[in-house]
């Protein structure tokens, strides 16, 4: 095999991480280089470093130490019947890189995966020798995101969230049963059990300690699904991420339109990656772990989410009987269930009203969108009339497509 | 008219001062200019050389901003809310010339209404808010996009030219010492220039685009991790420059490819789309049919308890595999005498994979204790091997298993009984009651004795565990685990495990 340059390398690998849509530094415990020997920090906010023109935010190292895989699944672009360049990181080059680039400020910390070669353990043992030479031999104190590999052993999981800040494993399918045919060889059970065990390594890790200090864990766990590869209707894939946040205290589930990918499986839509169903998507998990909404309320299994209104409007729009709400006399829970009212602008309703009757205009100053909340709201000198129950209502809020959609 | 000049454009202690006064003297703000002093003998900047030359400064450090003080009472004196004063410490850093008579208004207005600050609908509040933001966004995008470059390599130095959008250098250095402790660095700016040797922070005067570093090597690989993990499929423009604005890209070294990333981004995504998909290996569609035929659970009865555990895994003779993390056998020794059957695993059994751990496993072993029943001598299962429950927000809410879900698990509990072959079965509460009588068989009316099987076996039915955790009446739950750890004791002496 012909050597390749460190660039090369690069490119082949970053570009095979990029399908996987989580970037987040944030959520690890917080700590500076103060008192120690090598560089980084953590202070719970991430920060994204960079923005690709796909508009996402650069703010980790992603790469995967290889793209040889034995595994075929579909969807990915390293399976193991696809024609893309392989390459493969040495644990050294990877430590290197991680340390120049953090160094001169381009990222928060590296976030790890790997195709799986050999054999589940092998690939992780490699995993996580470079986040020990991070942490052990450099005294690195940045962000550091390892990829599990289902099948590795438990205590190379547990090792690895011993220098990991956040685990993650894509369960990347919404449902089993496509799982099962488009990655054959992936077991769902493994994947499942991988996440369980970790969850109550974390919990346990949390709980204070009682005698001895105890060491640093990983703080936290992720998934991705992704959107778009199988016939999984909205309802389902919102299912399943509320299974999985209350099974494994997932922080967060991401979704992933499927793009399509060089040298795609004929077995898969080969088109445009459906943003706007991403984007849906995301505020429909938003409703469920911020706005105090159910998985049932916004959508029942096997159906599809509203493309051309957000899940909430969408909700306000079935249950028109509950409103106008009256912004000056309603509690929280109804607030934040009133459409054009985020989380802060509700806090700031909550704080403003003590001092004085909150007018149209005051609630713009708050934060609140008032073209989509007028029609759903009182406020002093305010009622939207007839407007709430309006046949036109709907349309007046639908909103022109925002992403870029071609 | 009352001119008011200020020592620095982000002099928040002369404003303090200056403004305690004018208030005390009761002068209206519409009556004070606010100006600041331009030093005609200002010192030579930074840019010479990293952190020489020039007057400087040194901050505290990796130190944060000490904690706003409430102002000082003199005179007929007044306080503040200590939130005015943070407010007023980052407003100060805002470029807006308006932003000292703005704070003086605020302040003014607060002698005759104490709580203004508190309200967001005010708009000199308002105002005064979204400047806050936009410095702390200016300061968030300082510790983002600061790039630095190597410019000595023994020992390493590095240094950095940055153009903050606000006032905020000062404010922004902290974040970096405490991030690159171990490193040499400066960063100048037109404002300021601010440089740690690894011990303090120097402050100095601002710098010129021509003191800039010269490019750096690694920036070469920066830019290909670029344009590399750049999906053309997902062209956001927009959202990019709403994130990145464009007012920074002169100074990030990846900023010069995105023109043309994205002049070949349709070119590459279409590309993509119509690429003609390589055929399935054959490998593949095996693959397929030999999961398909692992699924065949309905198949040979299990012969070993080891077959049950890995059939539970397979198993889809109900729903309930579907959110469950795994089924869950029983457990225990393969021949004990006394077998033990719950309803379902719960959260903390679905995790583990083993029964009886959580909570209610908890009273059961120390109930069992109390019974002087020893749990390795037992077998210990569940009437239903998954977990039924409901999501709610972060936690997941136990659901009874139906009749028809505890009919369909039947199938290894049967075989779990047959190949232990127990003397006693000791069902815990009303769904297992059914599963081992195989007819609903009310708890209360039959607890505390001895009921005869069909095979021989005999069977004691008590409650389950976790009702005795809620009991919200302490007495009746005492009264309840007296009579469950006697449940306990009458099973393990028929099973002949009392010593």
């Amino acid at each position: 095999m012909a050597v390749l340059d460190i660039r090369r390398k690069l490119s082949i690998l970053a570009d095979a991480a990029k399908y996987d849509a989580s970037c987040a530094s944030s959520g690890g415990e917080k700590r500076d280089s103060v008192g120690g020997k090598g560089v980084g920090s953590t202070e719970g906010m991430g920060i994204c470093h960079a923005y690709a023109p796909d508009g996402r935010c650069i703010s980790l190292l992603k790469i995967l130490l290889t793209n040889f895989c034995i595994y075929d699944c579909a969807y990915c672009i390293n399976r193991v019947s696809s024609n893309t360049p392989r390459a493969r990181f040495s644990v050294q080059e990877v430590v290197d890189l991680t340390l120049n680039f953090y160094k001169r400020n381009y990222i928060e910390g590296l976030f790890l995966s790997s195709g799986v070669i050999r054999n589940g353990d092998y690939t992780m043992e490699e995993m996580v020798r470079i986040a020990k030479a991070l942490r052990l031999d450099h005294d690195f104190r940045g962000y550091i995101h390892l990829k599990l590999i289902p099948e590795a052993s438990p205590e190379l999981a547990a090792e690895a969230g011993l220098y990991a800040d956040r685990v993650s494993i894509n369960i990347e399918l919404p449902q089993d049963e496509s799982l099962k045919s488009l990655a054959p060889e992936k077991d769902v059970g493994d994947i499942k059990r991988a996440m369980g065990r970790m969850r109550l390594a974390i919990d346990e890790r949390a709980e204070p300690a009682r005698t001895a200090p105890r060491k640093t864990f990983a703080r936290s766990q992720s998934t991705q699904l992704i959107v778009g590869a199988d016939q999984a209707s909205d309802g389902d894939i919102l299912a399943r991420s509320a299974s999985l946040y209350g099974a494994y205290r997932l922080s967060r589930v991401y979704y992933s339109a499927f793009s399509p990918i060089p040298d795609s499986s004929h077995r898969l839509p080969s088109s445009r990656p459906p943003l706007l169903r991403e984007h849906r998507l995301y505020q429909a998990d938003w409703l469920m772990r911020f706005y105090g909404f159910e998985q049932p309320e916004i959508i029942g299994a096997g159906e599809d989410l509203d493309l051309s209104v957000d899940p909430k409007t969408g909700w306000a729009l079935r249950h028109r009987e509950k409103f106008p709400v009256d912004v000056n006399l309603a509690d929280r829970e109804t607030l934040l269930r009133v459409p054009g009212l985020g989380a802060k602008a509700v806090e700031r309703i909550l704080l403003a009203r003590r001092q004085a009757r909150l007018t149209i205009d005051d609630l713009k100053r708050v934060g609140a969108v008032v073209k989509r909340a007028k029609a759903f709201v009182v406020a002093e000198g305010w009622t939207p009339g007839m407007a709430t129950d309006g046949e036109h209502l709907k349309a007046r809020l639908v909103e022109p497509a925002q992403l870029s959609l071609f | 008219m009352r001119v008011v000049r200020l020592a620095s454009e982000i002099d928040f202690d002369g404003w303090r001062v200056a403004a305690r006064d004018l208030r005390t003297e009761g002068i209206p703000p519409e009556t004070i200019v606010w100006t600041v002093e331009r030093d005609l003998f200002s010192p030579p900047p930074c840019g010479e050389g990293a952190g020489g030359g020039g007057a400087s400064a040194e901050m505290a450090g990796s130190e944060p901003s000490p904690p706003p003080q409430p102002l000082p009472v003199r005179g007929r004196g007044f306080t503040v809310p200590p939130a005015f004063v943070e407010l007023a410490r980052s407003v100060v850093l805002h470029r807006s010339g308006e932003r000292f008579a703005l704070l003086y208004r605020l302040l003014w207005r607060l002698e005759r209404e104490p709580r203004l600050i508190d309200n967001p609908a005010d708009p000199d509040v308002a105002k005064a808010r979204d400047m806050e933001k936009a410095v702390s966004r200016a300061i968030h995008k300082m510790h983002a996009f600061v790039r630095f470059r190597l410019i000595e390599t023994e020992p390493e130095a590095y240094a950095a030219w940055f153009e903050p959008a606000h006032r905020v250098t000062e404010a922004a250095a902290p974040f970096f010492a405490r991030r690159f402790t171990t490193m040499t660095w400066t960063i100048l700016t037109p404002d300021a220039c601010v440089a740690w040797d690894g011990q303090t922070l120097k402050v100095s005067d601002g710098a010129d685009p021509a003191d800039a570093p010269a490019e750096d090597a690694q920036e070469e690989l920066w830019r290909t991790y670029y344009a590399s993990i750049f999906n053309p499929a997902r062209l956001n423009e927009k959202m990019m420059r709403q994130e990145m604005p464009k007012r920074y890209w002169r100074n990030l070294p990846e900023a010069r490819l995105i023109p043309q990333l994205i002049e070949t981004a349709q070119e590459r995504a279409a590309a993509m789309v119509a690429a003609t998909p390589s055929p399935a290996p054959d490998r593949v569609l095996k693959a397929a049919l030999r999961q398909a035929r692992d699924g065949s659970y309905n198949g040979d009865v299990p012969t070993s308890l080891e077959a049950v555990a890995a059939g539970v895994q397979l198993c889809r003779r109900c729903d309930l595999w579907r959110d469950a993390t795994q089924g869950v056998s029983g457990q225990g020794a393969a021949h004990a005498r006394l077998m033990f059957v719950g309803e379902q695993p719960g959260d903390q059994e679905d995790l583990a994979g083993r029964p009886f751990v959580g909570p209610a496993g908890q009273v059961f072993d120390e109930a069992l204790a109390q019974a002087g029943v020893p749990r390795d001598r037992t077998y210990v299962t569940n009437a239903v091997k998954h977990f039924k429950h409901e999501p709610r927000g972060k936690r997941r809410i136990h659901k009874t298993p139906d009749r028809g879900e505890v009919q369909a698990c039947r199938w290894w509990l049967d075989a779990e009984r047959r190949l232990v072959r127990p003397r006693v079965i000791v069902a815990l509460g009303a769904t297992a009651a059914h599963a081992v009588m195989g007819k609903a068989t009310p708890i209360g009316a039959n607890r505390g004795k001895a009921l005869q099987l069909p095979d021989q076996t005999r069977a004691v039915l008590t409650y389950h565990p976790s009702f005795l955790l809620r009991l919200p009446d302490a007495a009746a739950r005492e009264r309840a685990r007296a009579e469950f750890v006697e449940d306990l004791r009458l099973a393990g002496e028929l099973a002949g495990l009392l010593d």
